[in-house]
């Protein structure tokens, strides 16, 4: 016993750092699965106290750019609007109209990185706002990822800028299905896998999300084509596709709560019985 | 004594905040940025007891990887550049380590900037090792050691020569 205590004094240090470093290990080995470590992660006061103070001065030097985004999706809307046929001669309320299936939740991006493997946002909205893992994030132009933590004020959101993100899509002229990946090259372009052969492809056709999760609505934004090739098996396309949105200057975003969610996944847990 | 608690406690959170606020968006030609906080770990006082001093850079590791939303890549890195320093310290100034009258602000130019290299690129690959997870991208984990090691021991070397000029 006493040689023991002896050995344990005496490699006190190394020990120390074995412990230490494997600490470290296991938790980044836990990072690089889907759900990651609950207790290191940005979605906390002191990260998004620290984050919310920085980006309340730094918001200021892209204002400009920020509002012209806005007045774009401003106009774009306002021309849906005036061109949609007008409804306002039928005046019965029913109430399965006020049933919406997703609400949307407007946040602010603290936080954005877009050149490490895996990318995570901290987004200003947590708990509080109803928020919850597997929220999709967009932009008025495109997908930006998928919520992963939630504290009471604050949430991280996988990128689609990341590995371990997979994101149902498909072509918008062809309705053929395949799934978003990155490969962690450059913050402009993903990858669109596993995409049939039987597919017609040409360079700058629409990619949207497919709407076969219950993350996404169907028929948002995700980028365009820019080139294709075939993949080592010779039966499937890899697509890169150039994003609509920005990564790199993220700042309003969306965050889609889909109402009917639990139904879905009690529906599908029953299924997995 | 008091006053090396609180020089390094301040440079502990004045690091961490520079590290996350600036220089994590710096960004240069879209994806290097530098990894300043470690002029705590290269600057920590030499006759101190180790196990403090392994867990002052595992928690500055774990602040830097709860900010950056990176696991426990900065931790690890931390901890391990933190147990190997004696090593580095000897290379680099040899004499000067072993009779124990180390001061950082007394150092010529040239050891610094060797003693910083060494750490940094040992550090740097550490976090590329664990951040890319994959030895078959071993040119991929070496080619951004370099260019982030480049970028970090020069500003590093910077900031403590402008923070030593001034005492």
């Amino acid at each position: 016993m006493q040689q023991i205590f002896n050995f344990v004094i005496r490699n006190k240090t190394s020990l120390l750092f074995l412990l230490l470093f494997g600490i470290a290990l296991s938790m980044t080995i836990q990072s690089h699965s889907y759900h990651r470590s609950k207790f290191i992660n940005s979605a906390n006061s002191l990260t998004g106290g620290v984050y919310g103070t920085v980006n309340s001065i730094g918001q200021y030097f892209d204002l400009k750019e920020q509002n012209s985004i806005l007045v774009e999706e401003n106009k774009r809307l306002r021309e849906q609007l005036l061109n949609t046929p007008s409804t306002n001669d039928i005046t019965s309320i029913d109430s399965t109209l006020r049933d919406k299936r997703f609400s949307i939740i407007p946040a602010q991006v603290y936080k954005n990185s877009y050149n490490l493997p895996n990318n995570y946002l901290t987004i200003n909205r947590g708990k509080r706002d109803s928020i919850k893992q597997d929220f999709g994030v967009i932009t008025s132009k495109g997908i930006v990822g998928i919520i992963d933590n939630t504290s009471n004020k604050f949430s991280t959101v996988l990128s689609i800028l990341s590995k371990k993100s997979r994101i149902n899509a498909k072509l918008k002229s062809s309705n053929q299905n395949g799934s978003l990946t990155w490969n962690t090259k450059s913050p402009y372009l993903a990858q669109l896998e596993d995409v049939s052969q039987f597919a017609k492809l040409n360079i700058g056709d629409t990619i949207v999300t497919g709407g076969q999760s219950a993350i996404f609505p169907k028929g948002i934004g995700i980028g365009t084509v820019q080139n294709f090739s075939t993949d080592a098996t010779g039966d499937t396309y890899t697509i890169e596709v150039k994003l609509f949105n920005d990564m790199t200057t993220l700042q309003h975003v969306y965050i889609i709560k889909n109402n009917d969610i639990e139904e879905i996944q009690n529906l599908e847990a029953l299924n997995n019985e | 004594m008091n006053n090396t608690l609180a020089s390094n406690t301040i440079r502990f959170f004045v690091l961490l905040l520079a590290q996350v606020t600036i220089c994590s968006n710096i960004n240069l030609l879209g994806y290097i940025n530098p990894y300043i906080y470690i002029i705590f770990i290269l600057l920590f006082p030499v006759k101190s007891n180790r196990p403090l001093f392994l867990l002052c850079a595992f928690n500055l590791g774990l602040l830097v990887d709860m900010f950056l939303d990176s696991g426990g890549v900065h931790a690890g890195a931390s901890v391990a550049l933190a147990f190997v320093r004696p090593i580095f310290l000897k290379y680099a100034f040899g004499t000067l380590y072993d009779h124990q009258i180390l001061k950082f602000n007394k150092l010529q130019l040239n050891e610094l900037v060797i003693y910083i290299s060494f750490m940094t690129l040992f550090h740097h690959f550490i976090v590329f090792n664990l951040e890319i997870f994959n030895i078959f991208q071993i040119l991929l984990i070496l080619k951004k050691t370099l260019v982030f090691s480049l970028f970090t021991v020069v500003l590093s070397t910077l900031l403590i020569l402008l923070f030593k000029a001034r005492k």
